[in-house]
């Protein structure tokens, strides 16, 4: 018999801290597929962020920095502007990416820096417990909007493909989601293709991945993917926001 | 080769020949000859300027750069410094290098644009939360800041940790002649722990200040600390001026001991016992100098632009044996020799 | 003929692999907890595994390897 399917090289043994049924495990291992089949780990060096996934650094075996709350894009253009030969990439949740990091965000898009970003939206902060993310839904309940998210008072979720679509500094803009099998292939190929991006010069690619949250929406795993289908899919629908065939003109 | 330059293009100048090529900056006043200059420079010698969306962007690339194990700096006034705080914390906590310029004006908030040394206590003591030291120099020419900004880079690599230059508006805008160095003088020091990519060649590095351990948190912070300990030791810099029979010994820094050295040198013509310590590294700050001053003076004088920010430190490097006094002015207000030279007679 | 391998001290249990094999061989083993106090997955009617990858492409621990 043969292996069809083992863990990629460019995760570590270090035993993710994820709870069980969080999909940041296997947007991980797409991370790490996509290093390891472009054959670049030995020049990726990936800029974690803080939030549920800060700790991503001892899981992915490139070189990895840790930024400050938001800051990841800023990070990763000073490790991009140092090293363009490297290969950089951001792992960032929602409040990370598209609250605190708005700003750092949209610039480095429409800088149309060169790195690789791989944005989680899971409507809610994980590492806190649970509170309104920008991108929590309208209506949706959490830790701080315990009667459900007013837009009168707390606003409209944040669509990021979509903002992001504007910019002429972005190459790639994809929203995926890893709730099944088909998806989880469609989330390996975008992620891919944001590297392959990268490597051949084109821009700034940002791959937002719809992931769950089980243990803060208070679901099952099973119920968290059933969740996210009937409620996240529709307000932030799938697909290509945006791509530059021959990648962005500077 | 003298040439007249003003002080905050003298810095630009001096960080591309200590080896700098990546600046990363935000428009703000009286520093933005700085990023305008190296916005002329970087370009023709390959290196990066990049205006930053803030500053709290333009320090974060800044640590992007320093990790990936390469000369970085950032250079700000007062409320913008205020803002990289957070990434000069991350970088501390990280044990990156990196080099910050301040061209202090006055606050606090928006304050003025006008010459100030109110940031004293943030540059020293607080620059950001948690337990950590910045290196800080404080130039009183533009000959100084030139000489200065390469030293920083290079004790701001050795000992992994950043390095602040806090001048003010005076010293930014002033013109000066200066000797500028040869580039390329020393070779840069090797970076084991750069993110630079392992090539397959060695574990993989990790640039990083979260641990979640209490232990291994608060081992960490004393090795940090330890090392401090070995700077203050090393690296106390500081001009002894007429100090060996002074009576009034002035304590002043930066553009106020420009006044204050003016002040003194009026006392001796008229037979006043006055002299001047000037730190020049304000973290770690002077103690040798001062305690050799103060052993057979009769006062001192903190003479500063704040309302007596680096006075305290004064009392504690003498522990207090000998009285400290304080004259100072605000808000962009520059104190006169005329005024200095009042209060040292007022001591003698 | 094929088989999955599951790293029981990995697995914690969350049942994305149950619900992902489209012939429905995996169960939690309800009886037994790793280390870590999970019911670890396991492949309960091994004759009939096809080989797919269902389970270990929904796997969040990377706890499944495949082979045919």
């Amino acid at each position: 018999m043969q292996t069809v399917f083992q863990k990629p090289s460019v995760l570590t043994d270090a035993p993710m801290h994820y709870c069980p049924g969080c999909t940041h495990g296997i947007v991980h291992r797409l991370v790490a597929q996509a290093l390891e089949e472009l054959g670049v780990e030995g020049k990726a060096v990936g800029v974690a962020s803080v939030g549920c996934s800060v700790m991503c650094y001892d899981y992915f075996s490139c070189d990895m920095v840790q930024a400050p709350h938001g800051r990841a894009q800023a990070v990763a253009t000073g490790l991009k502007r140092a090293r363009p030969e490297n290969v950089i990439f951001t792992y960032q949740g929602d409040g990370d990416l598209a609250a605190i990091g708005t700003a750092e965000t949209v610039h480095a898009a429409t800088r149309g820096e060169n790195i690789t970003v791989i944005f989680i939206n899971n409507a809610i902060y994980g590492m806190t417990g649970g509170q309104m993310a920008p991108t929590s839904l309208p209506g949706q309940v959490t830790q701080t909007t315990p009667y459900g998210r007013d837009t009168n008072t707390a606003g409209y979720p944040v669509k990021v493909c979509e903002l992001l679509s504007t910019l002429d500094g972005v190459a790639l803009a994809q929203r995926v989601t890893v709730n099944n099998v088909k998806n989880v292939n469609i989330a390996r190929k975008a992620i891919k293709k944001a590297f392959q991006n990268q490597i051949e010069g084109k821009g700034y690619s940002i791959i937002e991945v719809l992931s769950t949250c089980p243990t803060n929406w208070g679901l099952s795993p099973t119920e968290a993917l059933k969740w996210l289908e009937e409620n996240m899919i529709p307000y932030y629908p799938l697909g290509v926001y945006k791509d530059v065939e021959g990648g962005v003109k500077k | 080769m003298k040439v007249l330059m003003k002080g905050n293009e003298a810095l630009a100048e001096a960080a591309i020949r200590a080896g700098c090529r990546h600046f990363f900056g935000y428009p703000i006043t009286p520093q933005t000859e700085l990023a305008a200059y190296m916005s002329k420079r970087m370009p023709k010698i390959g290196g990066t300027y990049l205006q930053a969306e803030s500053e709290i962007a333009a320090v974060n690339m800044v640590l992007g750069a320093s990790a990936a194990g390469v000369r970085a700096m950032t250079s700000s006034s007062s409320p913008g410094v205020s803002l990289k705080g957070e990434g000069i914390s991350y970088m501390a906590g990280s044990d990156l290098p990196a080099l910050i310029i301040n061209v202090q004006r006055g606050g606090p908030g928006l304050g003025g644009i006008q010459p100030s040394q109110a940031d004293y206590w943030q540059a020293t003591k607080a620059t950001g939360h948690g337990d950590f030291q910045i290196l800080v120099f404080a130039p009183s020419t533009v000959q100084e800041m030139v000489d200065l900004v390469s030293d920083a880079f290079d004790l701001a690599d050795q000992y992994r940790m950043p390095a602040m230059i806090l001048a003010d508006g005076m010293l930014g805008q002033m013109m000066e002649p200066v000797t500028l160095p040869e580039e390329g003088g020393k070779a840069p020091i090797e970076k084991p722990w750069a993110a630079c990519g392992h090539g397959g060649k060695r574990e993989h590095n990790i640039v990083n200040s979260l641990y979640l351990t209490p232990d291994k948190l608060e081992s960490l912070v004393k090795e940090r600390f330890a090392r401090y300990e070995i700077i203050k030791e090393k690296e106390q810099r500081a001009e002894e001026y007429l100090t060996d029979d002074a009576d009034v010994v002035v304590v002043a820094y930066g553009a106020s001991s420009r006044v204050a050295k003016g002040a003194v040198n009026k006392a001796r013509e008229l037979g006043l016992k006055a002299g001047l310590v000037r730190p020049i590294t304000l973290w770690p700050f002077p103690a040798d100098a001062l305690n050799r001053a103060a052993s057979h003076a009769k006062a001192l004088l903190a003479v500063e632009m704040s309302m007596g920010q680096m006075v305290d430190d004064v009392k504690l490097a003498i522990n207090c044996q000998k009285p400290v006094h304080f004259f100072g002015r605000t808000g962009g207000m520059i104190p006169t020799p005329a005024e200095v030279l009042e209060q040292i007679k007022g001591l003698v | 003929m094929a088989r999955i391998i599951v790293d029981e001290k990995v697995c914690k249990g969350c049942g994305l692999c149950v619900h992902a094999c489209p012939l429905k061989l995996i169960a939690l083993c309800r009886d037994v907890l790793n280390p870590k106090g999970y019911h670890p997955a396991r492949l309960m009617e091994p004759e009939k595994c096809v080989g797919c990858a269902a389970c270990a492409t929904m796997c969040p621990d990377t706890a499944i390897t495949v082979e045919k």
